[in-house]
């Protein structure tokens, strides 16, 4: 791509090299640790699901007993394949076991780690060829339809009601929806298991469940069938259960999922170890499952300035884009996040705002960029507002933007009606078409305002991740240099969920996944 | 649909403003001219088009005319009506409750906390319940504050406490008394099905409940939220659209003198 910025390559190159060795220094506490969310999810991958009588989910039964007996160093894996190897039952009836009382893991006799492998690993191994299945699946339907070439219309809906989520969804997907994303009900981000079932009450959203992903995706596959496209899937897999929505994503082909744990470690207080090393996991699981992932740093401006702040944004989609190699995760996966939230009081705030998304582009060519839609701006003038969102459309298709977030002309008023979205699509569907090509046709003032702004930001970027590499990414998060929020290292939820790695674990989804494109 | 999209018809009304007969207003004095936007349920033919007209008509709105009606999906359309309501209200008789202090700048605020308490005021913030997000309080409350007004961390005799988003009631209230507030800082953004309400409600019954009403100053704010609301709610002050951390701490350290808080 030619670059229309004339950014400084040798910059470019130096925070990306800080940056990897900020994800090298980080990996290294990863690797050493587990949490009760990763081996949560080791379990729903090996097949095991349902509630109990009290309605905690199994996973939640098999984990926290391996917890309370201490074995939880040792991974689910390795102590339900003893018992398997010890018993002949499968995984789901030795969840049941434990949750009955009939079976304590830690009194199983103890058998060769030979024996607990030949008994696991073909469960595992079954459980790939599924998601294996769905990324044929999902590969068959854009072979049948072909896929969208421009900016992917990517619109919310957030009935709390999985029902009424659908009729939304399925009326959004025929009036030009490419990625329906169901907002998850408020809260859910801080509950330490995952809701079971289909559900119909919510809160600003709807619970993220196995069967509401499975309800879902199957009306957008009806949908998509009708209008010959193929519709994506969108959920959120961040918070305290971050790998087991993405387990529970491959395992229904989900195929975006918002990811990122500096946004939990800001936004929703959770334990900066403990997220990170689950945000780790659910990168695999993504990456295996195809699944593009969505990075939160659009949510530093709702806080931060966004034009004195854009240099955090850039920082931390370096240091995303190597968290994310470190996973495995290919670029094309890689939908780094940044969001059109300068004021419109700004003079020139539309030129800051392309110079920024462009320079996103330049810098990380093959990511399909999220770009999010004004929202601190928003003032309930759905007028303007419009406006707002139209600017906002402009600039995803001068720089190619890739998943384009609809702004709701009602935005700060209240969650999407049918026909705000409507009006929304048609709003880009217009600047989209009339613009298509226009972003070829221009260039930039050499040394102006638009090249001058990106090259700033760069250099700011690089000298921030210098400094972090300097002073690692926990005691970073702890001097709230990204939007303004500091988090003690120690601080937040989830902590006592995290513990280390003994020498008998070992978790057979990574073995399995990782690197390998399902 | 382009018959009578305009209205041609001017001189048939009293264009002379009468404010206990009080009118929206168009392009005419009395005219009465009123948008409308909405879905029905139904597919997009002429009986949808008429069932919107009716419904506009039913609203108090004469010569209702549908601009738009546009299919969102097979049973759903969306319309686009005009018309003018016949309806008018009497402004010389309306009285409505507003927060009326004069606001004063920072640097007077902090000077008047000075004179008159001499010491700090703790003022403890957070979007409470379920709304997860915290645009509102971090505008009144972050330093850097929002739209040139600098935010309740920034003022040098008050000292700013913000929870953040998602903060249960009970755990609100416990933190309060833990850091002996004087004024207590709701907000509430983004609501659903009027959950803000009863979520506000719930606070100020939970407070009663404690016996600790009178304890503190308590104030909610958000885009939804008027002073009227807020005085039914039993709250001590609404901050709607359009306020900012001077107008919250003007009320509030004027309000703490009036009751005779130290």
């Amino acid at each position: 791509m030619e670059s229309k910025l004339n950014l400084n390559r040798n910059l470019v190159d130096k925070a990306r090299e800080s940056a990897k060795h900020i994800a090298e220094d980080t990996q290294s506490f990863i690797d050493l640790h587990t949490t009760v969310t990763v081996e949560r999810a080791v379990c729903r991958l090996l097949g095991i699901d349902g509630v109990n009588a009290l309605e905690v989910p199994l996973p939640n039964v098999v984990v926290d007993h391996l917890f309370d007996k201490g074995l939880l160093s040792g991974g689910a894996a390795y102590y339900i394949g003893n018992a398997m190897a010890e018993t002949g039952l499968d995984p789901q009836q030795i969840a049941e076991g434990i949750d009955n009382g009939e079976i304590d893991l830690s009194k199983v006799a103890p058998h060769s780690i030979d024996e607990i492998r030949a008994a696991i690993m073909p469960v595992a191994e079954a459980t790939t060829d599924r998601i294996r299945g769905n990324v044929a699946k999902r590969k068959e339907y854009l072979n049948e339809f072909g896929d969208k070439e421009g900016p992917y219309l990517y619109v919310i809906v957030a009935t709390g009601n999985i029902y009424e989520d659908i009729t939304q969804a399925k009326a959004a997907a025929k009036q030009g929806a490419d990625i329906i994303a169901v907002i998850r009900t408020t809260g859910q981000s801080l509950l330490d298991y995952v809701p079971y079932g289909a559900t119909t009450e919510g809160f600003g959203g709807t619970y993220a469940t196995q069967e509401n992903f499975r309800l879902m995706r199957a009306a957008l596959d009806e949908v998509g069938e009708q209008e010959h496209r193929y519709i994506r899937l969108c959920n959120y897999c961040s918070g305290l259960c971050m790998p087991e929505i993405a387990a529970m994503g491959a395992l229904e082909r989900l195929d975006v999922m918002l990811n990122d744990a500096l946004y939990g470690i800001l936004f929703r207080d959770i334990n900066m170890q403990r997220t990170i090393i689950d945000q780790y996991f659910s990168r695999v699981i993504n990456s295996f499952a195809g699944v593009i992932i969505n990075t939160g740093e659009d949510n530093y401006l709702t806080t931060a300035d966004a034009v004195e702040e854009a240099h955090t944004v850039l920082a931390s989609q370096f240091l995303n884009e190597q968290f994310a190699l470190k996973a495995g995760l290919p670029e094309e996966q890689m939908g780094l996040g940044h969001a059109f939230e300068i004021s419109p009081d700004v003079e020139n705030g539309f030129l800051y705002e392309l110079a920024q998304a462009q320079m996103a582009r330049e810098i990380f060519p093959n990511a399909p960029l999220k770009y999010m839609p004004p929202t601190k701006f928003m003032t309930g003038n759905i007028f303007r507002g419009h406006v707002q969102d139209a600017l906002f459309n402009m600039v995803t298709i001068l720089t190619g933007q890739k998943l384009h977030l609809l702004g709701m002309l009602t935005e700060a008023i209240h969650t999407p009606f049918m026909s705000d979205r409507a009006l929304s699509i048609e709003n880009a569907q217009y600047i989209f078409r009339t613009m298509q090509d226009l972003g070829s046709e221009i260039s930039f003032k050499d040394g102006g305002i638009m090249q001058t702004r990106a090259n700033t930001v760069l250099q700011k970027a690089t000298d921030l991740l210098g400094e972090i590499e300097h002073m690692g990414l926990f005691a970073t998060l702890e001097k709230g240099v990204f939007a303004d929020i500091k988090r003690p290292r120690d601080g937040g939820k989830g902590l006592s969920g995290v513990v280390s790695k003994d020498e008998c674990y070992f978790n057979p989804f990574i073995e399995l996944m990782k690197g390998g494109e399902a | 649909m382009s018959g009578g999209l305009y209205n041609t018809h001017k001189a048939d009304f009293d264009t002379t403003l009468d404010f206990t007969k009080l009118k929206a207003y168009g392009d005419t004095m009395n005219d009465g001219k009123v948008q409308f936007s909405f879905t029905l349920p139904v597919k997009n033919d002429e009986k949808g088009m008429e069932a919107a007209r009716q419904l506009v008509r039913k609203m108090g709105v004469e010569e209702p005319n549908v601009a738009i009606a546009k299919p969102l999906d097979k049973e759903f359309t969306f319309y686009v009506v005009y018309g003018s309501v016949i309806h008018s209200v009497d402004y010389e008789n309306i009285h409505v409750q507003t927060v009326e202090e004069e606001t004063m700048s920072m640097e007077d605020t902090d000077e008047y906390i000075r004179e008159h308490f001499g010491r700090k005021i703790v003022m403890i913030g957070a979007s409470t319940g379920t709304d997860a997000h915290t645009v509102g309080i971090d505008a009144i409350m972050n330093r850097k504050g929002f739209a040139g007004h600098y935010g309740l961390e920034r003022y040098d005799m008050i000292e700013a406490i913000n929870l953040g988003a998602q903060v249960p009631n009970e755990e609100f209230l416990k933190k309060a008394i833990e850091v002996n507030a004087d004024v207590l800082l709701i907000s509430q953004t983004v609501t659903q099905k009027d959950i803000h309400i009863q979520n506000m409600t719930e606070f100020i019954e939970l407070l009663e409940a404690e016996g600790l009403r009178d304890r503190f100053v308590v104030c909610c704010g958000g885009p939804r939220i008027t002073h009227e609301l807020a005085k039914e709610l039993g709250f001590d002050a609404g901050f709607g659209a359009g306020k900012y951390a001077d107008d919250v701490a003007t009320f509030a350290v004027t309000e703490m003198f009036k009751r005779g808080m130290k």
